[in-house]
């Protein structure tokens, strides 16, 4: 078992109050796994991935434990943290375009930066990797303002897994990327988990199409909670909370005239977590909510290791 | 790169030539009429001789010739280093007299400009994200950067020079000693030299820090800051790449600013009548002297533009990103 969460809750200090962002997550992944995480914006996939390895000043740690490797990270302490982040706990950001010092050449920031902790930079290692990923080594003597944004991505992934940490969290990393650059990187994706370089991967994404390629595991979310938690193919076949089923009924499919059929979104909009409501979280939204809903549905194992949260599935 | 400075110098040669006949214009067209001014202080009662001194003086001034032939000669003359002859202390050329000014000048702004620079740089910098000092002393430099230069000035010299007596308040040396390389005339000058300086090192000071502070918030927030701090950097490894980043913007500060502070070191001059161009151009304007005025605007607009190429040719060895546009980017 590489990664072990529990009951974990991250909230936003605000001034109106705290939003409840991460409100009891509790799961675990297996040595080797690739996990996808998928749900709207404002759901809490990023505030998950952020709490894995760094928090921003606006974060706290309420409670709950996120275990690697049978170590308890100190999430709540940004300095003792620090000796994970990087040889442990890895991360390719959102913005990876604009990740790298503009004023550096890549080569030399990256030598920087290992040597800042304590590392050597392997140069043949370094060039083996980056020939994985289709990079000539040549970019290593380049400013990043000349790369292509699909190079700088691919960089940035070569980056963050150059220690081999034990858990890499990959946050919207296609979001800002064409159709065919996506297919690459996620492949690239795979290839680092399959070469050893990284052991588990937290996919974090709103698009559960291309989530479904990669990972072998997929979690949705829904405003700070888990819904479902279930390999890729039943959640992809047989959906059982009805948020994943709405999910999946908005994406396009191909072949399908939508001028004649309108593409059915989920009505309604998350609850605001400033002050969420009892209950299922999903209850205003649920095209099939009863009574018992405004009990809060646990967190059951339907099937082998497909965990739901609702009532009626 | 060659296309990049020859656009430069292009540019900065045009700069020069509106600079340079604006100034021959201000002097001509502004209200009074030096030569009567001049044939006034001699004291001649008699018309006659004053009619004959008015003819000598707009003959020897070339006012007698069409204005376009003045701005010809005008140009033919400067490129031969002739600014003419001063109307303030006639008969010494003008370019002597601002020769002899300008070390003055430069003596105070180069110190004042590069060490308020580096040394608000520095302040500010180490100030940002630093709640104490950030919330003490950068509202100092707030209340700095807000005063007038001679408005300081003449804090200062009633301060320390009226009150407790500590630095002479007016000129650039004792009015007991002669100019020479002697240790004791060079501390006096350096005693004269230390209030002018304070004022506008100050003032100064105060802009750069806050600039650099909020340059550096802004780096510290930004992608590449919380991708490294994500990997566990050091915040030494953050704030270094920061602070270099942060100095770009500031230096384009400095290029932009440079006018402005010529501008206080001129009216500081004037506050201390130190005997630099300020306290020169003073005189002139006093004394209707359009050729000196001329001749010290003509070295100020060259200061600057000079210095503007320096910060040009800077700013191209200190960010990769001008240098890599100048030589188109590889795919």
């Amino acid at each position: 078992m590489s990664l072990q969460v529990d009951d974990l809750r991250v909230y936003y200090r605000t001034l109106k109050g705290d939003v409840k962002a991460l409100d009891g997550v509790s799961f675990s992944m297996e040595d080797g796994e690739i996990l996808g995480l998928a749900g709207e914006s404002g759901c809490g996939k990023t505030t998950l991935g952020k709490s894995l390895i760094r928090m921003d000043g606006r974060m706290r740690h309420i409670g709950g434990t996120v275990e690697l490797d049978g170590r308890e990270l100190p999430i709540g302490d940004d300095r003792r943290m620090n000796d994970f982040r990087f040889r442990e706990v890895s991360l390719i950001p959102q913005y990876s375009m604009s990740a790298m010092n503009p004023t550096r050449k890549i080569g030399r920031m990256v030598r920087e930066l290992l040597r800042s902790r304590g590392a050597t930079l392997d140069l043949d290692e370094l060039e083996s990797r980056l020939s994985l990923v289709e990079l000539p080594h040549a970019v290593l003597d380049r400013y990043p303002i000349e790369l292509s944004g699909g190079m700088k991505q691919r960089m940035v992934m070569v980056i963050s897994t150059l220690l081999d940490p034990s858990l890499l969290i990959a946050d919207e990393v296609t979001s800002a990327l064409d159709v065919s650059t996506q297919k690459a990187v996620a492949r690239a994706l795979i290839g680092f988990r399959d070469a050893g370089f990284v052991k588990s991967m937290i996919f974090v994404t709103h698009d559960l199409a291309l989530t479904s390629h990669i990972a072998d595991t997929i979690m949705v979310m829904y405003a700070g909670k888990l819904a479902e938690k279930a390999p890729a193919t039943a959640i992809v076949k047989k959906p059982r909370h009805p948020y994943t089923k709405l999910l999946l009924d908005s994406l396009p499919e191909v072949g399908v005239r939508y001028t004649d059929k309108r593409l059915a979104g989920i009505a309604g909009s998350p609850p605001s977590l400033l002050d969420p409501p009892a209950g299922c979280r999903f209850r205003d939204r649920c095209p099939i909510a009863g009574e018992e809903c405004a009990q809060e549905p646990p967190m059951a194992e339907i099937e082998p290791n497909h965990f739901v949260a609702c009532w009626k599935a | 790169m060659r296309r990049y400075f020859g656009r430069k110098l292009l540019v900065y040669g045009l700069t020069f030539f509106v600079a340079v006949t604006v100034n021959w214009m201000i002097p001509r067209f502004m209200p009074g009429d030096p030569v009567s001014s001049m044939v006034a202080r001699t004291g001649a009662s008699n018309p006659a001789a004053a009619e004959t001194m008015r003819v000598y003086y707009t003959n020897l001034f070339g006012f007698d010739q069409p204005l376009w032939k003045q701005y010809v000669n005008f140009w033919a003359a400067l490129f031969q280093g002739d600014f003419g002859i001063s109307i303030w202390v006639f008969p010494t050329p003008v370019s002597e007299v601002i020769l002899g000014a300008v070390p003055y000048t430069l003596g105070l702004m180069i110190p004042s400009v590069l060490l308020s620079w580096v040394v608000g740089n520095w302040f500010g910098a180490y100030a940002a994200r630093r709640k104490v000092l950030d919330n003490t002393l950068l509202p100092v430099g707030y209340v700095l950067t807000a005063m007038p230069y001679m408005w300081l000035a003449v804090l200062l010299a009633w301060g320390l020079g009226v009150v407790a007596g500590w630095f002479p308040v007016a000129g650039g040396y004792s009015f007991s000693m002669q100019p020479s390389w002697s240790w004791d005339f060079i501390l006096d000058l350096l005693h004269h030299w230390v209030l002018p300086f304070s004022s506008l090192f100050l003032v100064a000071l105060g802009g750069w820090a806050i600039g650099m502070r909020n340059m550096i918030i802004y780096e510290l927030e930004s992608d590449y800051s919380n991708y490294l701090a994500a990997l566990g950097a050091p915040q030494r490894l953050i704030r270094r790449y920061a602070f270099r980043n942060a100095v770009l913007p500031q230096i384009t500060g400095l290029a932009l600013q440079l006018g402005v502070l010529v501008a206080g070191a001129l009216v500081t001059e004037i506050v201390f009548s130190y005997p630099g161009l300020g306290s020169l151009i003073l005189k002139a304007i006093q004394n209707q002297d359009f050729f000196l005025l001329q001749g010290a605007f003509l070295f100020i607009v060259l200061g600057v533009l000079i210095a503007n190429f320096i910060i040009d040719i800077v700013y191209v060895v200190v960010d990769p990103r001008t240098r890599a546009g100048m030589a188109g980017a590889a795919a």
